[in-house]
């Protein structure tokens, strides 16, 4: 490691005396000794303290039923492997279950599978993929509640997410290319539009189940068979979805899923009988995907990272742009490729909005992600942990000013308080790099040109939030962002019907709507 | 004639505003959280009858059941009980020696459809007749037709003729329109000196929201900062349950802070939500639901 900033987190004084940075604790009960009277203008706050505070309510595991063990999910039988490894709950460290390594072996046997049962899959008559389609999304609806728990003990995020996002989305997805099954030559007029053939998926840890759902359920509709990998961190609701698969009489071979990491995913990517690969990682994977796949035949998406920028104009509803800003990078602990990592304000409303910050940063609550009343909860593993703080201490040395949440974070398990940082320059690392976690730059522009071209200044290019309250001001904006989806006065809302998808290094290829149909199909 | 024109109010996105408040309906107060803000909202609740049919003894009937809601218990007394003005003398009488206010609803409620010196009169005869808070409704049709001084002059008008009195100015959210609306609204009473401001009459099809209690939360939010002025908030019509209560109360916490979690700031409009109160508090007791018999309907 040569690069200084990448050093361990240095102590405060080190930090004071060789940068001007500065650190501000964000006390949501600064005041709580005192009255809360009418203040002198400068002591004048709002004051987020204990007079009635919210009883833990964690979420029972008692309904959730998983194995300690889990094995490759092959022909619709689970088959046992070697080189088994745990999968790890991050907000107590405790181990859920573990699950073998796919070696170059066990891979070909998945895709193989996969190329047996594709002529009689890709034969069937749309309606009748359809249904089992349908049938997938109402088992999920079914187990919503069981697998929302199982996938908060493996990923980490909190239950209110897990139940009100993850679980209605996977779900919906399911729903809504069930619908697509026997339409798909009105979705293109004009041509027939044949499946593709095997389709290698491998998906990230932030949206376990999700993910699964956004690969498997188009490729599913457009009558391809799938070997899906995923995340070596997070096999645990891919076990329960291949459960649903066997209760939904899928036929065996559709849907495979094999464990492990990068040298896994390799294995299956160049899998000389896999015709589609389909991945949702980090830019660095999908760099070397795109390379190891150079002069095959097979055809690739990627969605891959970014650094999207929420810009807010004078002219925005402040506190309802405060939500979005809020929503955008705290969201599944700013775990999210399209998470609105950066800020941009209009330096005319900067101090208002920035205030505004801070208050709502106080009133968010960090902890068990399985308390119903939990914000922010564990970060997705000591690695990420590592790296959220190495980038952090690298914001500080660089000069930028940030500020925290003071608050109490569990003994065990990883976590890490909400954090903004200000007087960040386009140039500072925190401004260009996707941290992957909650962890927010704030700039300000001038001009809504100048916005553009900030926003525009990165490598990636996958989302973007406008906030105005002038119609034709968001239209314009929109039109000028180089993001595959940008959000008006909203933020990481998602839908099966929207197209999802990147531009530059954030990937190509979208994911979703009649768009997201095409990476598995062939229409020519 | 007063030369008030409306300062610059910040624009409200209604989808926005509305997620922004379902996120607290998620909140899930249980055990101690439960128990406490049973008592929290109890002693906020403004008890009201409004009915042509009430009576001295309803009226009697319905103080008592405000100053011991349940008896054998710990439950505090409410906060007010809300009349009529003719009904004023009677709550006070019943109610003295205690801490629970009158309130009263003047200013020709609900509609406010009345000429100005009438309208005078009548929070004048109120207050006299022992009224320790007044219910005003704002003139709708001036604040529609964009006549803003003339709604600020008469609120000015009326907060002056209430004299010691608390001015709870009502905006009757359902029937100016959009969220932008409602914050402008907040934004006049509270310039024209209302104590606290309040959703709704409880008298047409839509009372209190919650997003329209959030934006105008945020109003009152912005010009505590602005101007270290208090203003309260009372919500009123349409919340009926003690769930719904606390959702109400979460969103004052995390809008407003501890400072307005008190019945000085914060009050609720309501007739049937106490005894779905008092059910709570009973099955927090005992541990299981009891009849509706088992609690007086006064």
């Amino acid at each position: 490691m040569t690069d200084p900033t990448l050093e361990a987190p240095a102590s405060d004084a080190e930090l004071s005396s060789t940068a001007p940075s500065s650190v501000t604790r964000i006390e949501p009960a600064a005041a709580a000794d005192t009255d809360p009277s009418p203040q002198t203008d400068s002591a004048r706050d709002l004051l987020f303290g204990d007079l009635w505070t919210y009883a833990p309510a964690p979420e029972s595991t008692a309904a959730c039923r998983y194995e300690s063990r889990y094995g490759h999910f092959i022909d619709n039988a689970f088959v046992p492997g070697r080189d088994y490894f745990p999968s790890v709950n991050p907000a107590t460290e405790e181990v859920l279950c573990e699950v073998p390594t796919a070696d170059r072996r066990i891979v070909n046997r998945a895709v193989e599978a996969a190329r047996r049962a594709f002529p009689r899959w890709s034969a069937l008559p749309g309606r009748e993929r359809g249904k089992y389609l349908y049938r997938i999304g109402r088992i999920l609806q079914e187990k919503a509640r069981e697998i929302a728990i199982l996938e908060t003990l493996d990923n980490g995020k909190p239950i209110k997410e897990t139940r009100d996002v993850d679980l209605p989305l996977a779900a919906a997805h399911f729903l809504y290319h069930a619908g697509w099954a026997d339409k798909l030559e009105y979705a293109f007029p004009g041509v027939t539009p044949r499946p593709i053939g095997v389709a290698g998926q491998i998906i990230p840890w932030n949206f376990p189940l999700l993910m699964a759902a956004w690969k498997i359920a188009p490729a599913l509709a457009c009558g391809n068979t799938v070997v899906l990998k995923p995340a070596e961190t997070t096999p645990l609701s891919a076990m329960k979805l291949a459960e649903i698969l066997l209760e939904a009489d899928l036929p065996p071979g559709v849907v495979n899923f094999v464990h492990g990491a990068g040298k896994t995913g390799a294995a299956l990517a160049e899998h000389p009988d896999v015709d589609k690969v389909a991945f949702t990682g980090s830019t660095e994977v999908g760099k070397i995907l795109q390379r190891q796949l150079a002069g095959s035949t097979k055809r690739l998406t990627l969605e891959l990272g970014g650094k999207g920028a929420n810009i807010v104009f004078e002219d925005a509803a402040l506190d309802q742009a405060i939500e979005g800003v809020i929503q955008g990078i705290y969201f599944n602990q700013g775990h999210v490729c399209c998470a609105g990592s950066r800020l941009l304000v209009q330096e005319s409303i900067a101090a208002t909005f920035l205030d505004k910050l801070r208050r709502r940063v106080a009133t968010l609550r960090v902890g068990d992600p399985l308390d119903k009343n939990t914000d922010l909860g564990a970060i997705h593993s000591k690695e990420q942990l590592t790296k959220i703080r190495k980038l952090v201490e690298g914001g500080r040395r660089e000069g930028a000013s940030m500020h925290q949440l003071a608050c109490d974070l569990p003994k065990k398990g990883f976590f890490f308080a909400p954090t903004y940082f200000t007087d960040v320059s386009q140039s500072h690392r925190i401004a260009q790099e996707e941290i992957f976690g909650p962890v927010l730059a704030v700039q300000t522009f001038r001009t809504p040109q100048e916005a553009i071209e900030k926003a525009n200044n990165t490598p990636y290019g996958l989302s973007a939030g406008v906030w105005t309250d002038k119609g034709s001001k968001l239209f314009a904006t929109a039109r000028a962002l180089d993001a595959g989806v940008v959000w008006g006065n909203t933020f990481n809302r998602f839908d099966p019907g929207s197209p999802f998808g990147g531009f530059k290094e954030s990937g190509f290829g979208r994911e979703g709507g009649r768009h997201g149909l095409l990476a598995y199909l062939e229409t020519t | 004639m007063s030369t008030y024109s409306l300062p610059h109010v910040p624009a409200v996105d209604q989808v926005a505003a509305e997620m922004r408040a379902k996120s607290f309906t998620t909140r899930s107060i249980k055990t101690t959280a439960k128990a406490r803000a049973l008592a929290i909202v109890t002693s906020m609740i403004d008890l009201t009858t409004l009915e042509g049919s009430d009576t001295p003894d309803k009226v009697r009937r319905l103080c008592r059941k405000g100053l011991q809601p349940l008896v054998g218990s710990d439950v505090p007394p409410v906060a007010a009980i809300c009349v009529y003005p003719t009904m004023v003398a009677t709550a006070k009488e019943e109610l003295a020696g205690s801490k629970v206010k009158v309130a009263a609803v003047a200013t020709a409620f609900p509609s406010g459809q009345s000429f100005l010196d009438i309208r005078l009169a009548e929070v004048r005869d109120t207050v006299d007749a022992g009224a320790d808070e007044i219910d005003m409704v704002i003139n709708r049709g001036a604040f529609l037709a964009g006549d803003y001084a003339r709604v600020y002059d008469e609120i000015a008008d009326v907060k002056e003729a209430c004299g010691h009195a608390h001015l709870k100015v009502i905006l009757e959210t359902g029937e100016i329109g959009p969220l932008d609306q409602v914050r402008k609204a907040s934004q006049i009473a509270i310039d024209a000196g209302a104590d606290f401001i309040k959703t709704s009459t409880g008298k047409i099809g839509s009372a209190a929201t919650m997003p329209v209690t959030l934006v105008m939360l945020e109003a009152i939010r912005d010009e505590y900062l602005r101007t270290g002025r208090f203003v309260g908030m009372k919500p009123a019509g349409g919340i009926r349950t003690a769930k719904q209560a606390w959702h109400y109360l979460a969103m004052v916490k995390e809008t407003l802070g501890d400072a307005w979690l008190t019945p000085d700031l914060f009050r609720i409009g309501a007739s049937s939500l106490l005894n779905d109160v008092l059910k709570q508090w009973r099955k927090l007791e005992t541990g299981c639901y009891q009849s509706d018999d088992y609690f007086s309907k006064d």
